[in-house]
């Protein structure tokens, strides 16, 4: 029986949007050493819509798989859809996660969650705009 | 390519003991606690076994219990140590920090029980103290329990040094001897060991089964009731192949142990060697006082799972200490008791490779962990910052 399922696999082992944006206008990062994790997102956003998106990934191979997949979920998205964004369907999406890696799916969502606060206290007059989507913070 | 490096963990069963367990699993078919020659075959097989487990270690026969392996041996050592402790009063039982869980959690199970547990440091390399367990005996201390060689880290403890001091001091004297068992010399009279734990897949034995030594006199607790097998100490119908197998195992690899050990010290060391060109990478244990073919190391920056992950996809089977690969949030207890903090532990690889191990996939390994280590570090947000300056190197 495998650990993980293909698709976390696939993930995995071809991480989609790996890397780093220089001029990226939201920069999120959560987790630390100590525990194992650690996840860096970095969006650029045009007109409301995530239009690139990147992440650095220290941690497990579901950490990586869940970072991968949280970018794909949210690129090209609104960043209101992004702000609701879950790790319920971040793990739903990779197939599933074993039980104890679901805090990998939480902190990709955390970190999405901290770039996009990061975009907004760069520019705050655009939180009204999306204040909608937030409430649930 | 495939590899397998990870012979710490289990090994392949030899030919040899396939062809010494096949019998019993067919023609010697007997239960051996019965009276008519099928079951006395099938019990001759097992006392066969035992007299040459015990000369190989030096032993009496009726000093050798079989178990179902290593874990059992050390439960039942420390808990028949304590029981005899308990009745004179001394509920003191000294071990070291990096124990195996078998040991350690059967130790947490005593303190419960009101015994006092005092676990030695180790140092940096890995090395109990011998100085530091004289220290530590007390007037009520009933054992000291030590590990022959650690089975991360691979350090070999200073066992005679240890058996001198308890044999003086009149303190029973336990040792899990799993990883040391068919790759190292033992001898449990020239150590003065009181009990001594062995498991046969380590040496190439079938899983499921092992033995405990326990000097004469010592009166062993059974953990399993029901019957009157291995002297009314461990009831249960005994695991006749697997018995049979464990002592063809030994007995091979006594035969070849200095062969074994030279090729195994020499992959062990162009390994070391090799990693070792790693930046930022740090050899874990002893340099010299090492198991022949263990080599763990931690290497900043990234996390071991997802080096397995990849190595295993390269077709090397090898392991880590990292939290992520014990299923719990911190990393393993030996990196850190030598000192190695979370960061840096929880990206640990241990490769313990085979003496069939080839020249070509010692290079091969040594590549690979080299790719995979550049790779990860690549995309790590941790080595980002290390690099930068922004967080110091530790290693």
């Amino acid at each position: 029986m495998a650990l993980y399922s293909d698709k976390v696999m696939d993930h995995f082992r071809h991480p989609r949007n790996v890397g780093v944006i220089e001029d990226a206008d939201g920069v999120g990062e959560v987790g630390n050493a100590k525990c194992g994790d650690i996840m860096k997102m970095y969006l650029k956003i045009d007109d409301d819509t995530i239009t690139d998106v990147k992440f650095e990934t220290f941690g497990c191979g579901s950490a990586i798989a869940s970072s991968s997949m949280a970018t794909e979920l949210i690129k090209g998205k609104p960043v209101s859809e992004a702000m609701t964004l879950t790790n319920k369907a971040v793990a739903e999406a990779l197939d599933g996660l074993p039980d104890y890696k679901m805090h990998c799916s939480v902190l990709a969502e955390e970190a999405i969650r901290n770039a996009l606060e990061d975009y907004y206290t760069r520019h705050p007059e655009k939180r009204g705009e999306n204040a909608e989507a937030s409430i649930e913070d | 390519m495939k590899i397998y490096a990870d012979n710490a963990a289990t090994t392949r069963m030899s030919r040899t003991a396939i062809e010494a367990m096949l019998p019993c699993l067919d023609e010697i078919c007997g239960n051996p606690s019965s009276l008519y020659s099928e079951g006395q075959r099938a019990k001759e097989v097992i006392e066969t076994a035992r007299k040459e487990i015990a000369q190989i270690i030096n032993a009496d026969p009726k000093e050798i219990i079989f178990t179902s392996g290593g874990s059992e041996a050390d439960n039942q050592a420390i808990l028949s140590a304590a029981a005899i402790g308990q009745k004179s009063g001394k509920r003191h039982i000294i071990s070291s920090a990096i124990e195996h869980h078998a040991v350690l959690h059967t130790l947490n199970k005593l303190e419960k029980l009101g015994f006092e547990i005092t676990l030695l440091p180790v140092h940096e390399n890995g090395m109990i103290r011998p100085d530091e367990l004289k220290e530590a005996i007390r007037e009520d201390t009933c054992l000291v329990t030590v590990m022959f060689a650690n089975n991360e880290i691979g350090t070999i403890q200073p066992i005679k040094e240890i058996g001198e001091i308890c044999r003086a001091r009149k303190v029973l004297f336990h040792t899990d001897a799993v990883q040391a068992v068919g790759h190292l010399p033992v001898d449990v009279a020239e150590y003065h060991i009181d009990m001594l734990s062995a498991s046969a897949h380590k040496f190439h034995g079938a899983k499921g089964v092992g033995f405990l030594y326990a000097k004469k006199g010592i009166r062993l607790s059974s953990l399993i009731e029901g019957g009157a097998q291995e002297r009314g100490r461990r009831a249960g119908t005994e695991n006749v192949a697997g018995i049979a197998a464990m002592a063809a195992a030994l007995k091979e690899s006594i035969a070849n142990l200095d062969r074994n050990a030279a090729r195994l010290t020499a992959i062990r060391n162009r390994l070391i060697e090799g990693l070792s060109e790693i930046p930022h990478s740090a050899l874990n244990g002893d340099r010299e006082k090492r198991l022949p073919s263990n080599v763990s190391f931690c290497f900043e920056g990234i996390e071991g799972e997802s080096l397995l992950l990849l190595l295993d996809d390269k077709g090397i089977s090898a392991s880590s200490g990292s939290a992520c690969t014990s299923g719990s949030l911190d990393p393993s207890h030996v990196l850190l008791a030598i000192g190695r903090v979370h960061d840096v532990a929880h990206g640990s690889l241990r490769l313990t490779p085979g003496e069939d191990t080839t020249d070509e996939e010692v290079e091969y390994i040594i590549q690979a962990v080299k790719d995979v280590v550049q790779y990860l570090r690549s995309f790590s947000p941790v080595w980002r910052d290390l690099c930068s300056g922004k967080i110091k190197h530790i290693i």
